[in-house]
Order: C-alpha cells, then structure tokens, then sequence
C-alpha cells in the first residue's frame, strides 16, 4: 500500500528545501503591498506579526545545500555556522523577499549578526528583540511590551498595518490553533512513534516558517489524518530526547541517522520558536493583548539555553520532560561553537545524572557530511539502553565531533 | 593589574598597594563579617557594593590574571575534564578550573565564598551562562539584573526605567537581605561622586594621546590604566588618587615630549593605531613588544571603554544614582550595536590621527568578535585607513599561535611603511 | 657585479633569488629547508649564485650565439646534476664504510649501489639535453624517482634488497641536500661547452673561441651582494639584521606584480597558510588576510589525503580531473579529512568524484579568504605550491566565473615559487638605491666568499 502521507510531507518538504523563498514571493504577490518579516531563533512572537498584516518567516540559514564563500569572509572559525549561511543567503540575494529581519536576543552571535545586517542590508528593516530576562510582569513585562510595541510601530511605519486590538486578538487565536495541532502531531509522535517519524515532525513543523499559522494548521491537520491511515507496525527502538538544536539546525540527514540508529526521537527542540510557549497564550478580558504575548513568554516560556532559569533548578524542565514523555534517554546535539547550549550541556548533563537517565552528546554543524560516528554512537546508546536498560546505559558516553 | 615595568611611577606603586589590599580584606571578608559579592566588569554596580559595605570579586580579572600568570592552560583543562566544550568561552572555563583548584586568587590566597552571585551583564551573553554554572557551586542566592541592548546606539526612557526598576525590585532588595541594612543613599551618592572625579581625570588621560608622540599606549599601557576604574576600586579615595597621579605623570610626559613605556623600554613612536578588541593575556608582553619593537604606540582603544564610555561624555551622576547606575550599565562599549561601535572606532581614527587601526580578534568573546570582520570593511570604507586582522584568545595559550600572529602584526605595519613610500619603489623603473 | 639578495624561508623549501643594480633577475636557488634554515639558506643561496653565474656568461656571449645558448644552458644543468651524483654517491659510498649496520658483503653493496647510480646518471641525460619533460627542478626529486626505479629493477633481478638501497639513498641526500657546495663554475660551463660544441669539430671552432671569450668575461665579474633581505616562514628564527627582514606578505604581493604587473589580486596557498592580498599598481599591498591558527585547506590538507589514498602528492590533481561529478565534501579540517575520505569511499563513491569534492572545498576556503581580503579584481595571480595543481586551478577558475567578473585574467607561473623571494629581493633593492646597505649575514657570509672564489 502507498503511504497516504508521502505526497504531503513531500510538498512539506519542498518548502523547507527552497532557500529561496518561494513561498513567501507567492504569498507576497498574493497580498500586495503586505510585508515578509523574517526572524531568526530562537523565538520571536509571529502572532503580533500576523497581527500588522505581515508574513513573519522563520529563517534558520541555509542547511547544508549552499556553497559559503561570502558569509564565510565575516566569520573567524570559531562561530558557528547560522550566520555563515544565513549572511550566504542574504548577499546571494535569497532573502530579497523579506522586507525586514527580527533578531531576537538569543546569543551574541545572533544578537551581532542583527547590527551586520544593518549595515549590510541598509534599506531593509532590521530590529533587535531583547527577549526579557526578568520575569516579572511589572518589570521585565513592561519592558517585554514596550519592544514589541516598537516593532508593530515600525513595521506601520514600513508600510504594515497599525497594530490594533482585534488583528492581535485573531492573531493569537490562530496560533493557538496551531498550537493545539503541534501538540496533538507531538502527542502522535510519542505515543506511535512508527507512525510519525521525527525527519517526518521536524519537516511539518518546519514548513510553517513560510506561512501564516492559519495555513500552517489547515497543513498539520492534513498531515495528521494522513498519518492515522498509517499501517505502519511498531518498531523496538529507545525512546530519545534530543536537547541543544534550538537554533542551529542539525541536517535531515542526521536526524535520520538517529532514528536508523534506533532511537525514536520522541522530544526535542528543534524550531523552539515554534513551541516556546507550553500552551496557548490567553488573553483576558478587556486587556491589550500585547500584554498576553509578554505574559504568556514571562509565565509559560520553555526552558533554554537562552533564558535565565531564576527559580527552578538547572535541567529541572528537562527532566520533567524526559518523564512526561516516558524517555529513556537523552541526546545532547549542540551546534559546534553554539555557547549557550555547550555551556548548559555540563548543568543538564548534571540534572540527568542526578536523575539516573542516561544520556550521549555529540555537536554537529548544518553543513555537516559525515554521520557514521554519530550513527555508532547513537547505536551504541540505543544499544546500551536496551540491554541495560536505564540503569545500565553508559551514563555519558564520549563526546563526538562532527 | 599585574606587574608593570613601568614600576618607578607613583600611581603604579599606588595601584599594586591597592590590589594587595582589596586582596588582604578579602581574605580577612569572612572572619570580619564583611558579605562577598561576585560580579563582572562590564556595567559593575561597584559603588552600590561599596554603599554595602560589600567586598567584590570579578571572576573575569581573576581569569585575565591566571593568563598572565601562566596557570590559565591548567585550569581550562580542568574545565575541559570536567566536561566543557573546547569551543566555548576561556575565561568561564579557567575561572570554572580555577574554583576546582582550590579558587587561589592572584595574589597567593584563597578567595572567599560569595555571599551573592551578583549577575549583571552587560553586553555578553555567556556572563548568564557562566553565573548559571557558578550557581551550582555555591549555595547562595544571584540575583540577575538584565541590561538590555543597544542596538541602535541609543538609550530609550524603557531601557533606562526597566534597569532602575529592577534595581530596585531586584538588585537593591537582594542586598539588603544578604547585608542585613537599609540601602544608604546618601553614601551611594558620595561614591558616585568620588567616581566622577577619577573619571574626568582618566578621559584627561585618554586624550594625551592626541600629542604627538603620544604619551601612553592607549592599548596595552591602558588595560593598567583601567584596573581601578573598571574593577573593585571606582568611587574610592584610593581611585580618586591613583587617577590624579597617572594624569600628573602622563602630563609630565607630555611636556617633555616622551612616548609610552613598554615592558622593554620606552617606545619611539612611528605608527600610531587605534585597537579593536579585547588583548590575549597568555603572552601580553610579547604580544605588546610585537608592535613596541616597531614603533607601534596605540592612541586608543576600544578595550579600554568596555568599563565604560566616559571620553564620550558619561559620568556618574550623584544627583540621581539609579539612573546613573543604569546609563552606566547601558553603556558600556559592548552594549553597543554595530553600526555603533563602527562610529566610535571612526571617531578615534579621525580624531587621534590614526595611520591604521587593528583588530585583535579573539576566539572567547563572540560579543566582541562576531561582525569585526564587516567593521574592518566599513571602517576602511569610511576613513580610507587601512585596517589589520589578527586572531588569538583570551587566556587559552593554545590559541596564541605566535607565528601567525606576528607574521599578521609584521605585515600590517610594514604595510603602512610601504604605502606610505609607494611611488619610489623599485619595481616602478623596472620592466618585468 | 652588485646584486641583491631575496630569500624567503618557506616551511617546505627555501628560496633565493639574486637581482642586478637595474633589478634583473640574474640568478636563484631553491632547496628543501628542512627544519634548518641556516643551511637551507646558504645552500639555495649558494645556487642562485651559481646560476647567476651562468646568466652572466649568458648576457656576456654574443647576439648571434642564440642558436646554442639554450642547449648550453640544457647542458649546463646536466653538469650540474652529474657533479651533484657524484657528491651523492661519495657520500653513500663513504656511509657505507662507516656503517654499523650494513651486514654482509659490503663491497657487493657498494658495487651495486655504484650499478644504480651509473643508469640513473644515464638515464638522467635525456631529461636535461634531450628535451624530455623534466618534472621538477629539485636535485633530490630527479635523481630520487630515478634511483628508486633503478634500484627496484636491479632488486627484482636478484641484486641487492630494495630496502638496503633505498635506505642508503635516503640517508645520503639528506646530508647531501644539506651541505652547501662550492661549485666549480668554469669547470662546469667548459664541460657543458665541450658537450654542446665539442672541440674535436672543425665548425665549431668560431663559436667555442666566442663562448671561451664570453666565459672568461662572465669570469672576471665579482658578484658583490649590498643588500640581502630575508622573508618567509623561517625569518625569525635566522640572524638576519632586523631592517633586513620583511613580511612574506608584502614579498609575495610585490613578487606576483613584478612577475605580472597587472596584478592586483593575489592568491598564495603554501604548505603552511593560505594568503589573500590585495595590491595597488605599484604592488604595494594594500591589505591582505590570512588563515588563522589551523591549516585547514592549505597544502598540507592535500598531503594528508595524498596520504590517505597513498597517492603522491602531484597525483592528486590529474586524478581529480578525471571525476564525472564533484561529491560534496565539508570538512577541509585535516583532522577530520581522513574520517570524511574513508566514510565516503565506504558508501561507494569513486575516488575521483570524491578528490573533485575535496579540491572545490579547498578553493571554496580560498574564496572567502579572497572575499574577505577584498574580493578578487583583474588581473588574478595565483602563486604557491598548489598553483602547480591542475584541479585546484580548473576550480578555482570556476568560481571566479561564478563569483567575480568571468573576464578576470587568472595568471599562474611555473616559477610561481621564487615569488617571495623575488619580493624580497626587490624590497633589498628599494634598501640599496636608498642608500641603506645590509652586508651578507655572518652565516652567509661566510659560504659566500668561497663560492664566489
């Protein structure tokens, strides 16, 4: 029997190979005069985009599909490679179509990579988001709601709609309708993880970078029947997290390898951005709903490298997660050069040890070709994890480069 | 900071006296009952600390100073063993190593446990990260103050109003609970006062350069110059002090029409640069001899203002101590976007009369080097001078590939002669 | 005669070249540093002077001798070669003498050895006057493949083993490579005449009295050094007066726009670094960039795989030409190279395609390096041992097609090599006619004299 959700996941696919925007230019021609706001990782509100009538695009570079000689030329060879290609793609002319780039604080590299981009693109509009690293309302709040007021204010001042009330409102509801269909794509992914692989999630989520989430959800939903006819049987692999992509993207290729290795990966935080906020963002009555975006980041933002953890114990979250989702293990895949997720990686290797779930780590770039010793490595763990179980797996197994 | 063969000077004798006694008070912090704070340098609250009582740490200086004392290669190890990735930042890997080898401070003892990690960044991401990590080592409370970005080289009323508020929700409250007293705002103030007087006399300092020669080297002569200001010393009579006798003696240089001292002797000016970037501290002298020996006095720096813009005009303000304390924190030179920095470093070309300037990339400090590549370009572009490129680190002597970098340093300054004497070259009579 | 000196220090070979007041390339040397530079120095620098020797014999005969010049200059070389066979075989015959561990019969040995080193000296004839392709210049590489050959032939008919032979050719040519040698140039040059116009022809008679006036005026020149300049890798580590030392970077610039003076992009990839410099129409430059720490996609990264693949180092390109397509290689770390080549032989992809792949991403790192340096403007000169690599040329062709202006003039000289040191002999004519005049170092000084004798 053909597999119903192929010829899905290969338009999916399509969109997410196309550098070049394809997408975006067809929506463009479709709403005249309407902007394409791009934004880099790790998380940027997309519902207040929507809001002023603007496609927001979610830009993770360029994989592993581009020759880099230009973004190369404006990096020395200890940062990582989202810029790289993502600089590649900018003076290659790939992202003419976006009329603006958001680069929200994540790391000094995405934050610099905002203040190139002034300078190299001088007519486009360029924001910085300074994410809030105080959570309180009054505070970091306040503050929170003040930068992304400023940025529907510019985004008017370029030609998008004046942000009001009830565009926001809508907005907001329909992310909180893809945000449902993601958690029920996650909740599929979990409980039959042969059903929907994790290349097969990661490239329905990634397909919403170039679409407005009314779209993005109508695609889920597509995606999610066609699975459910599935007749595919369950296979005995372990159960993975997978923990440091958030920003730079691991190529399918080795997300494949992990999965021919054995390991379903069952949690993870590729796109981040996509999933930032656990649950829907809730506005109240009568209130401006700019103030339900800052609450809904302040409140209910996931746990990252990339934001300061005040209460909760380091690696708490992640912990918490690898239970809920009744994991065996965890895999640490940090973007080589990646600060934020390599210096976390010894606090939540720490949390895990503490918790007696074992766990591997490798780094990886976008670009990166070879995947034979991450496919041992992960064969090994799955291998060990099956055996021993838990209790038994190496508890940290050596460290892979790619 | 360290030795300084410039040792017959007053204000250095001063400033070793100094960091001996901080030194000294901090290994007696305990038994005294005096509260330990651990904090940064960039955008540092020292005269809120001082208005505690409170005895700071700096974790990078620590770290800069395991550098020049040849122990940073071990301690980076050690951080490595216990699991850091070799690609990230070496000052949190040699302050982490050091903490596993005992935390023996600079001057022989050990330093004592914090009482508040106090984490307020200013302008890099990893000082997060790396109070994160310091978190799990020490059962005490951090509080975080969030210094938000300039990205466009300006500071809004909701920067300023949301550092002040959690200074005062926050940072403020978080003291008084681990010192047990009220905030005295009075005496905040007279250190904020005590601040500006050093401060006025250290930009006297940094525009002597604008002679000819330049009295000091802006670069390397001037990371001695900023130890007291940018560390545990601003707002002290001590500070107050060592800045009025360092502009005495930069005076005094100046009317007798000397150069800077380097570590091997004084330096006969022939170019005159303006730096870009953070110095390696694992081989300073022979990195700082690499240009003295030529003849290379830098005028200015940009390494130098990441304690603090106060040549472009801040001061601290006694009059309304948050708002000051914010604006400081805000401006510091890492803080600034891009486009921004480009501007500074323009200004310092054109106004100290550059004939080049150079980056000194190092691998640690992304905050520094992502986009230095793009500046080089632009600066060139704007000032028609011509600008050089060198790569090494912080503190990890692997590195400092000395080879390279002199090879980079060489061909740089033997560029500027060259283009200076273009037109009477050999080649130019010659038929090839 | 007064001349200035240029010797670029490489970290694989060291280089010299000498030049006339009016700045004429009049003689160079070239050796193998090594890891002594002070002898490689002294030893290129010993032939540069030998060579400009024969270039003032050349400039002293007269217009109408053209029709033997070349062949003398041919056979020239050839003499040379024989007397440096000659030292190559005193030394292994006296090592063998001397040796400990040699069992056996050693007078078969040496009569053995004596076998291969006659074939190789017949063998090399042709190379030099025949007009055979000559693949190197290098004494040690000519004569190396030769003997290898011979001594395998010999080996395989029963003579003595192969790993004895090599083994004493290998020790040999270190300590003759290394030994600066007084040359006889007029014994030389009369042999060479006797091989090109021999004396016992009646017609050749005016043509050897024209020749025998030339080389007693080439005879009677003193070559007299005023300025010397070092430059390179090694420069540092040799006793070279400070204002005698010069940046590899600006040598190069300057060298690559005096060989081609429309230059104003040049691309070096040496053994240790990459450089990309820009120069101005005087060939000053004007800025440059350079790799950092690792040698990621430098020479060496294809020594490494020419290892991997136990290829010779000038197989790789020739192999690499004959791919149909070019596999996508990442890594140009040389850590990594080997892990990368294996996985993809192991996943079936031909050797070749793989090569082609390993090429482009090489040129790809040059390409940003260039970029970053300031991009690549007409006329494009590509200078360093990888110049010598047809691939890395076709590739890095194509991507200034792809990147820059597709009419971009892209020079590359076979004696790209002397760049450097052409350069520094230059900057030491700048030094000279300006009135600052660096005496020979000591250390060279003093094989100096005794060539010149």
């Amino acid at each position: 029997m053909t597999d119903p959700a192929a010829p899905i996941f290969e338009r999916a696919r399509a969109l997410v190979d196309d550098y070049t925007l394809g997408a975006v230019k067809a929506w463009k021609a479709a709403h005249p005069g309407a902007l394409a706001v791009g934004h880099m990782p790790v998380y940027t509100p997309r519902p207040l985009i929507e809001a002023t009538g603007s496609l927001p695009v979610a830009v993770f570079g360029g994989g592993d599909s581009l020759d880099i000689i230009r973004g190369d030329s404006y990096f020395q060879s200890y940062i990582c490679h989202i810029p790289r290609s993502t600089v590649e793609l900018g003076l290659g002319g790939h992202l003419d179509a976006l009329d603006g780039m958001v680069f929200p604080s994540i790391c000094d590299v995405i934050r610099n990579l905002g203040g190139m981009w002034k300078m190299l693109f001088p007519q486009k509009y360029v924001a910085y988001l300074d994410l809030p690293q105080n959570f309180d309302k009054d505070v970091g709040g306040r503050f929170y709601t003040s930068e992304l007021r400023r940025i529907a204010r510019e985004l008017a001042g370029r030609g998008a709609r004046t942000l009001d009330a009830d565009a926001l409102l809508g907005a907001i509801a329909r992310e909180n309708e893809r945000r449902v269909t993601l958690e029920q794509l996650d909740a599929v992914r979990r409980a039959e993880p042969w059903r929907l692989r994790a290349t097969e999630a990661y490239v329905a989520v990634r397909a919403g970078s170039v679409m407005p989430a009314e779209e993005h959800t109508r695609l889920l939903r597509e995606i999610l029947a066609a699975v459910k006819l599935r007749t595919a049987r369950p296979v005995d692999n372990v159960r993975v997290v997978l923990v440091g992509s958030f920003c730079e993207q691991p190529p399918f290729e080795l997300i494949r390898a992990l999965e021919k290795a054995g390991c379903d990966i069952v949690e993870d935080d590729f796109q981040l951005g996509m999933r930032m906020i656990d649950g829907p963002i809730e506005p109240c009555a009568g209130e401006d709903p700019v103030e339900a975006l800052s609450r809904a980041f302040l409140e209910r933002g996931r746990a990252s490298a990339s934001r300061y953890i005040d209460r909760n114990e380091k690696g708490a979250d992640l912990v918490a997660r690898v239970h809920a989702c009744a994991a065996d293990g965890v895999i640490f895949a940090a973007a080589s050069f990646c600060d934020p997720a390599l210096l976390d990686q010894p606090m939540l290797e720490a949390a895990l040890e503490r918790a007696g779930i074992p766990h591997t780590s490798f780094k990886f770039a976008e670009n990166t070709g070879q995947f034979q010793v991450i496919r041992e490595q992960a064969g090994a763990f799955s291998d060990a994890v099956k055996l021993w179980g838990p209790a038994g797996a190496p508890v940290a197994a050596q460290e892979a480069s790619v | 900071m360290s030795e300084h063969t410039e040792s017959k000077d007053r204000s250095q004798l001063r400033q070793k006296r100094m960091i001996a006694d901080h030194f000294e008070r901090l290994s007696r912090a305990k038994e005294e009952g005096k509260k330990v704070v651990y904090t940064f340098v960039p955008g540092n609250l020292t005269e809120l600390i001082g208005a505690f009582d409170m005895l700071p740490v700096l974790p990078e200086i620590n770290a800069l100073q395991s550098g020049m004392r040849k122990k940073s290669a071990g301690y980076i190890a050690e951080a490595e063993k216990s699991g850091h990735s070799e690609d990230v930042c070496t000052y949190v890997k040699c302050d982490i190593g050091m903490l596993r080898s005992g935390n023996i401070g600079p001057t022989g003892t050990k330093l004592p446990e914090p009482d508040l990690l106090l984490l307020s960044y200013t302008g890099c991401f990893t000082f997060m990260k790396w109070f994160e990590l310091l978190k799990q080592e020490y059962k005490c409370p951090v509080v975080m103050l969030h210094v938000p970005y300039q990205p466009d080289g300006v500071i809004t009323d909701e920067m300023r109003s949301y550092v002040v508020e959690q200074l005062r929700t926050e940072v403020i409250p978080a003291m008084e609970r681990v010192t047990g007293t009220r905030v005295d705002v009075d005496k905040l103030a007279a250190h904020l006062s005590l601040s500006k007087q050093a401060e006025d006399d250290l930009v006297a300092v940094w525009e002597s350069a604008r002679h000819r020669p330049s009295p000091i080297d802006g670069y390397f002569g001037g990371v001695y110059y900023v130890g007291p200001i940018f560390s545990s010393f601003r707002g002290s009579h001590d500070a107050v002090m060592y800045y009025r006798e360092l502009r005495e003696e930069v005076e005094a240089r100046v009317a007798r029409k000397e150069g800077p001292m380097a570590p091997d002797g004084p330096v006969k000016e022939k170019y005159r640069l303006v730096v870009e970037g953070p110095p390696n501290w694992t081989n300073f002298n022979e990195f700082w001899q690499m240009f003295s020996r030529e003849g290379a006095v830098v005028v200015s720096s940009t390494y130098t203002r990441v304690g603090g813009l106060y040549d472009q005009g801040f001061r601290h303000d006694p009059s309304h101590p948050l708002d000051t304390l914010a604006d400081y924190c805000l401006g510091c030179y890492t803080n600034l976007g891009l486009p921004s920095r480009v501007d500074l470093l323009a200004k310092y070309i054109r106004e100290y009369e550059a004939d080049g300037f150079l980056v000194n990339s190092v691998k640690s400090c992304n905050s520094f080097s992502v986009g230095q590549l793009l500046m080089l370009r632009k600066l060139e572009e704007k000032t028609g001078v011509p600008g050089g490129f060198i790569e090494s680190d912080l503190v990890d002597p692997r590195y400092f590939g000395k080879a390279n970098i002199e090879n980079r340093v060489q061909s740089y300054l033997q560029m500027l002669e060259a283009r200076k004497a273009r037109g009477t070259s050999a080649d130019a009579v010659v038929s090839p | 005669m007064k001349c200035v000196v240029g010797i670029d220090l490489g970290s694989t070979t060291t280089k010299a070249v000498l030049l006339d007041e009016q700045g004429g390339i009049l003689g160079r040397g070239i050796t193998n540093s090594r890891s002594n530079y002070e002898v490689a120095s002294a030893v290129a620098w010993t032939e540069a002077v030998t060579s400009a020797r024969f270039d003032l014999l050349e400039r002293a005969m007269p217009s109408t001798s053209g029709s033997w010049a070349k062949p003398m200059k041919d056979a020239f070389r050839l003499e040379l070669f024989i007397d440096e066979l000659a030292e190559l075989r005193a030394t292994i015959l006296r090592n063998l003498e001397r040796s400990l561990t040699v069992h056996g019969d050693r007078k078969a040995l040496a009569t053995t050895v004596g076998e291969v080193l006659d074939r190789v000296r017949r063998k090399a004839e042709p190379l030099f006057v025949g007009g055979a392709p000559r693949r190197s210049e290098f004494f040690r590489d000519i004569a190396g493949a030769l003997y290898v050959a011979e001594a395998e032939e010999i080996s395989r008919a029963g003579g003595a083993p192969f790993e004895q032979l090599a083994a004493l050719y290998d020790r040999a040519i270190l300590e003759v490579e290394t030994r600066a040698q007084r040359r006889d140039v007029g014994g030389l040059l009369r042999r060479a005449l006797d091989r090109v116009l021999p004396a016992d022809r009646a017609e050749n008679a005016t043509a050897r009295a024209a020749a025998a006036q030339a080389i007693a005026t080439a005879a009677a020149q003193t070559i007299e050094e005023i300025a010397v300049v070092g430059t390179g890798y090694g420069r540092q580590t040799l006793p070279f007066a400070r204002e005698s030392v010069r940046s590899e970077i600006l040598c190069h610039g300057r060298g690559a726009h005096r060989v081609f003076p429309g230059t104003r992009t040049v691309l070096d990839i040496g053994g240790q670094d990459t450089k990309a410099i820009q120069v101005d129409d005087h060939g000053v430059v004007t800025s440059f960039q350079m790799n950092d720490r690792c040698a990621a996609g430098c020479g060496r990264y294809l020594g490494y795989i020419a290892d991997e693949l136990n290829l010779g180092l000038h197989e790789l390109g020739p192999l690499a030409l004959q791919a149909t397509k070019s596999v996508k290689v990442c890594s140009t770390c040389t850590v990594f190279a080997g892990a990368e080549l294996r996985e993809r032989l192991a996943l079936g992809q031909k050797r070749e395609d793989i090569l082609a792949g390993l090429h482009r991403a090489i040129m790809l790192r040059a390409m940003s390096l260039l970029a970053r340096s300031g991009g690549v403007q007409n006329e494009f000169t590509f200078t360093g041992g990888v110049c010598n690599n047809g691939m890395a040329v076709k590739v890095l062709r194509e991507l200034v097609n792809e990147n820059y202006d597709p009419t971009t003039t892209l020079n590359i000289h076979p004696d790209s090599i002397y760049m450097g040191a052409l350069g520094a002999a230059l900057f030491g004519l700048d030094d000279a006619r300006a009135g600052r005049l660096a005496p020979m170092p000591p250390f060279l000084r003093a094989v100096a004299s005794e060539v010149s004798a």
